[in-house]
């Protein structure tokens, strides 16, 4: 059943590929058709999903599936999912659902389009139900080509340099991922990659310096893909020059490949290590906080922006990890919080920056810009746009009602108590955030007009259809959040619980 | 010693006789007829590839006489057929009315022959014969066009492997003279008691004979001008397959030889492999020519296959099925490369732009068979590194690891400099190009066939890395 949701996409773009010559709306539709229908399985997955047992360890998963692929360095196709896997499995493919609906009228070479974005959904659906590190590495490594060649064939600006910057930073914290992984099946006796097996054997707890090597080698992958500082520098021009349904995947779902990776991989298997250093984490998620907060603030191009508070945001969920790493022993109620505020954050940042980056591209589309002092007094002109807009940055600062407020108040809650200091420093990165939203608003909404704002109409029915659901759901989150915390919490328990040892 | 098994070199038989064969038919038809040898090259190339599939299966084996036919032999003979056969069929496209094409196909299954033999040796004087069998023809192959290029290219390749070949006979010398005879078995025992200069000399002269064969820093230099200089499909076949031998001929010295000699034969062949990935990749990274390219990506693919013969001693069992599934993998995508190449007639890296809008298949290859040179998954290189990654940390070689990974990521960025301009809208460099010259449909067939075989491996890279 997993696999049919995670091959569903890519065999129908091999079925498009296949079709002799199909006009752009038989591809347009069909991609669309083909995610909606990726999108029920999931909500499938979802309401069929086994309740958990109050006493649930983390290895317990749903849906699983084992064949042998390599055999002889023990690797096998295993997917299966849990409560963390299950959000961002269902966040990804509402959002490529909603990059469907806003390429419906994508006419530069569009079959290639759909294609490769419904590849990147099979990409992106493997790594969020992989448990094995191979198949992980495996769709973590196509995820970066899938990516290079969207932003290379469909981005502006200049697109080749900034996808070639990458795709090559991006594979550097690839191959460190690859020699972490190598080093952990070097360690794990009978050798194997099985992420269950090794979280279970946990092979390199009390070796010392092995099990920080290795946690540095695959603490610095994932700390690239996320990305934090200082491996942020990919981010802006990538996200610049990408087109905006590129940019809503790269920043809505590829992105977190890296979060995850810390809640399925670095933390379960290498616990111990991950208690040792775990205030690097804290520390270089403050860090990531602050700074891409007020590197934000200084940016008058918005898509820049955007990307800046995409470094912001990413920072919240490795300071959360890193309290329940410190907090695991004595509190467990705050490690749990924080790694349920942590999921949850990633679940909301994908949605929200989805819908910031469509909008954006809504924006380029019609001023033909992004730069913020082009427009002004939108409000007027475009009144569906600046509603929609100003929803999604209400929820991107942190607003109660929205989904960013269940994650950053639970992550906040949660650190509070193991990690003081770096939690209050954390919390002006809120305020700055608040700030350069609220300052950005107002340039392109209010005020008197800019010398683009006559080009500006307001969304189409497309562009609503795509934007708005993303926004309900972030809105759904923020009002009645039980649903989707009743599949994380158990799961944060029982890694709080490993953690703890 | 034990008895040798005839029945067993069947495979090399064939290829023998075939290669006489050929000389006999090409000499007694016409100029503008030689095709049919062409068709006698493939028929003997399928039945040796039948016969070597059935002794595989059934494990006919042999060892004694100075040559071992054991699971490594079958691989590579499998390996090597198969390579030869793209060849010949990759040069259909030029050949196909050629005069001299009988020449051509017998000195293509001639310098087979000597490969399949080096990698087969257990016997330094078996190794410096097949050494010279799988020279010598290849120095006709690269002066094959008879123009200025070709024959400096043939010069340089010559002397160097005439260098190398001295160097390979006189450690053998040295060797018989510290160990008392030249089978591998003898020497293993004997050498350990030996003076340790003496080994280690003859060990490094040997050595240069065989690095020679594979492209290996530092006798790496005949690399870019062979390939530059040679027709296409000759450097196809000259930076693909003889390196296929020399490294299973490195693999079994120091497996069988040299892993209890007192010279530290893992820190040699780490140093050596360190030396190929680095000094290739630099080479290979402002490159306009896509063959020069491809020829420096070949030295760099050198130092990582000999990760594995530096893993040869950690105990690491991963090193050989790592090694021959790693040559397999490489053999696919580099003549993929080379394919996609000899297909279009471009030369520079300009002239691929726009490809994909013309030529989407052959371009489709081509970024698959780059994608594999890389190691990105699911190619079957992927799995390949994966196996001599894991081999040389089980070896105590993490740096050699980082090493090569660091390399991997290196080498990406020339790959994608010719990768790149597939996408661009064409200009008329191209077009110029692509009206002169039709683009080839044997090459074109390769091409693509390569880089399924390259998806295939590595998608069932299980079974196959079951087999060795």
């Amino acid at each position: 059943m997993l696999s049919v949701v995670v091959f569903l996409p890519l065999l129908v773009g091999l079925v498009l590929l296949a079709a002799p010559r199909p006009r752009d709306g038989v591809v347009a539709w069909s991609w669309v058709a083909a995610a909606a229908l990726d999108l029920l399985l999931v909500v499938g997955l979802w309401a069929y999903y086994p309740a958990a047992a109050p006493d649930t360890g983390l290895g317990d998963f749903a849906y699983e599936e084992r064949l042998l692929w390599i055999p002889s360095v023990g690797a096998s196709y295993h997917l299966g999912v849990d409560g963390f896997s299950l959000p961002l499995l269902a966040m990804t493919a509402v959002l490529f659902l909603a990059c469907a609906v806003d390429s419906l009228r994508q006419r530069r070479r569009a079959r290639a389009h759909a294609v490769l974005f419904l590849f990147l959904q099979t990409v992106s659906m493997g790594l969020f139900s992989a448990l094995d590190l191979l198949l992980f590495f495996v769709f973590f490594d196509l995820s970066i080509v899938g990516m290079y060649f969207v932003i290379a064939g469909w981005g502006h600006g200049r697109p080749t340099r900034s996808a070639l910057q990458f795709f090559l930073y991006t594979f550097l914290g690839s191959l460190a991922l690859l020699l972490g992984f190598i080093g952990l099946y070097v360690a794990a006796d009978p050798h194997t990659f099985d992420m269950v097996e090794l979280t279970a054997g946990t092979p390199l707890e009390g070796r010392g310096l092995a099990g920080g090597l290795v946690l540095l080698a695959i603490g610095v992958g994932l700390a690239v893909k996320t990305p934090t500082v200082p491996f942020h520098t990919w981010l802006p021009p990538a996200h610049t020059d990408a087109p905006a349904v590129g940019s809503a995947i790269l920043a809505g779902v590829l992105l977190k490949m890296g979060t995850y990776g810390f809640v399925r991989i670095a933390m379960p298997i290498l616990p111990g290590a991950w208690v040792e250093y775990a205030m690097v984490a804290v520390v270089v998620g403050v860090v990531s906080v602050l700074y891409g907060s007020l590197v934000a603030l200084a940016q008058t191009d918005v898509k820049r922006m955007i990307a800046y508070t995409s470094v912001n945001h990413m920072g919240y969920v490795l300071l959360g990890l890193g309290a329940a790493g410190l907090a695991a022993g004595e509190r467990p109620e705050a490690a749990s919080l924080a790694v349920t505020g942590a999921v949850t954050q990633m679940v909301s940042h994908g949605l929200l920056t989805g819908a910031l980056f469509l909008l954006a591209g809504a924006l380029h589309d019609r001023g033909g810009t992004y730069d913020m002092g082009s427009y002004g007094g939108l409000a007027a002109r475009a009144p569906r746009f600046a509603a929609l807009a100003a929803v999604a940055f209400f929820g991107s600062l942190g607003l109660p009602g929205l989904s960013g407020f269940i994650a950053e108040f639970q992550i906040f809650a949660g650190s509070l108590g193991p990690v003081p200091v770096p939690t209050a420093l954390a919390l002006l990165g809120i305020l700055v955030t608040a700030a350069l939203f609220l300052r950005a608003l107002q340039r392109l909404f209010l005020g008197g007009p800019g010398p683009c704002t006559a080009r500006v109409g307001d969304l189409s029915a497309r562009e609503t259809a795509a934007i708005a659901p993303l926004l309900a759901l972030s809105l759904l989150i923020g009002l009645a959040p039980h649903f989707l915390l009743d599949r994380i919490e158990p799961a944060a328990r029982a890694l709080a619980a490993l953690v703890a040892g | 010693m034990e008895e040798m098994n005839t029945i067993a070199l069947l495979p090399e038989m064939v290829l023998a006789l075939a290669s006489v064969g050929a000389l006999l038919l090409g000499s007694w038809t016409p100029r503008h007829r030689q095709g049919r040898v062409r068709l006698l090259a493939v028929a003997a190339l399928l039945v040796a590839l039948a016969v070597t599939v059935a002794f595989a299966v059934a494990g006919v084996g042999s060892h004694g006489g100075g040559y071992a036919v054991d699971a490594a032999t079958h691989a590579v003979r499998v390996a090597v057929f198969a390579g030869v056969l793209a060849t010949v069929l990759l040069a259909a496209d030029t050949l196909d009315a050629h005069p001299r094409a009988s020449e051509f196909h017998v000195l293509l299954l001639l310098g087979a022959l000597g490969t399949v033999a080096l990698a087969g040796a257990d016997d330094l004087l078996v190794l410096a014969v097949a050494y010279l069998l799988a020279s010598i023809p290849l120095y006709a192959l690269v002066g094959f066009a008879k123009d200025g290029a070709g024959t400096e290219a043939a010069l340089k390749f010559f002397l160097l492997g005439a260098l190398s070949g001295i160097l390979l006979l006189t450690g053998t010398v040295l060797l018989l003279g510290a160990g008392g005879t030249t089978g591998y078995a003898g020497l293993a025992s004997a050498l350990p008691g030996a003076p340790g200069a003496l080994v280690a000399v003859g060990t490094v002269a040997v050595l240069a004979g065989l690095l020679f064969k594979a492209g290996g820093v530092p006798l790496h230099f005949w690399v870019p001008d062979v390939t530059e200089g040679s027709p296409v499909p000759v450097a196809a076949f000259v930076t693909t397959v003889p390196k296929i031998g020399a490294l299973v001929a490195l693999y079994r010295l120091g497996d069988q030889v040299l892993a209890g000699a007192a010279l530290d034969w893992a820190l040699l062949a780490a140093i050596l492999s360190a030396a190929s990935m680095t000094l290739g990749n630099l080479g290979a990274f402002f490159q306009t020519d896509a063959r020069r390219l491809l020829a420096y990506s070949t030295v760099s693919q050198v130092g990582y296959l000999l990760m594995a013969v530096a893993a040869v001693d950690g105990g690491a069992d991963l090193a050989r099925p790592g090694l021959l599934f790693y040559l397999g993998a490489y053999l696919a995508a580099n003549l993929g490369a080379f394919a996609v190449v000899h297909a279009l007639r471009a030369r520079t890296l300009e002239e691929h732009t726009g490809l994909f809008r013309d030529h989407p298949w052959l371009a489709l290859s081509l970024v698959v068979c780059l994608l594999s040179l890389v190691g990105t998954p699911p190619t079957a290189v992927f799995v390949g590194k994966l196996t001599l990654f894991t081999a040389a940390l089980e070896a105590d070689l993490g740096w050699l690891m980082v090493l090569a990974a660091a390399n991997t990521l290196a080498s990406l960025f020339y790959y994608l400099r010719w990768i790149l301009p597939l996408f661009r809208p064409s200009r008329e460099a191209r077009e110029e190009v692509e009206r002169a010259r039709p683009r080839g449909r044997w090459s074109t067939g390769t091409a693509v066939t390569a880089a399924a075989v390259s998806l295939g491996m590595g998608l069932a890279a299980g079974p196959v890395l079951a087999l060795f």
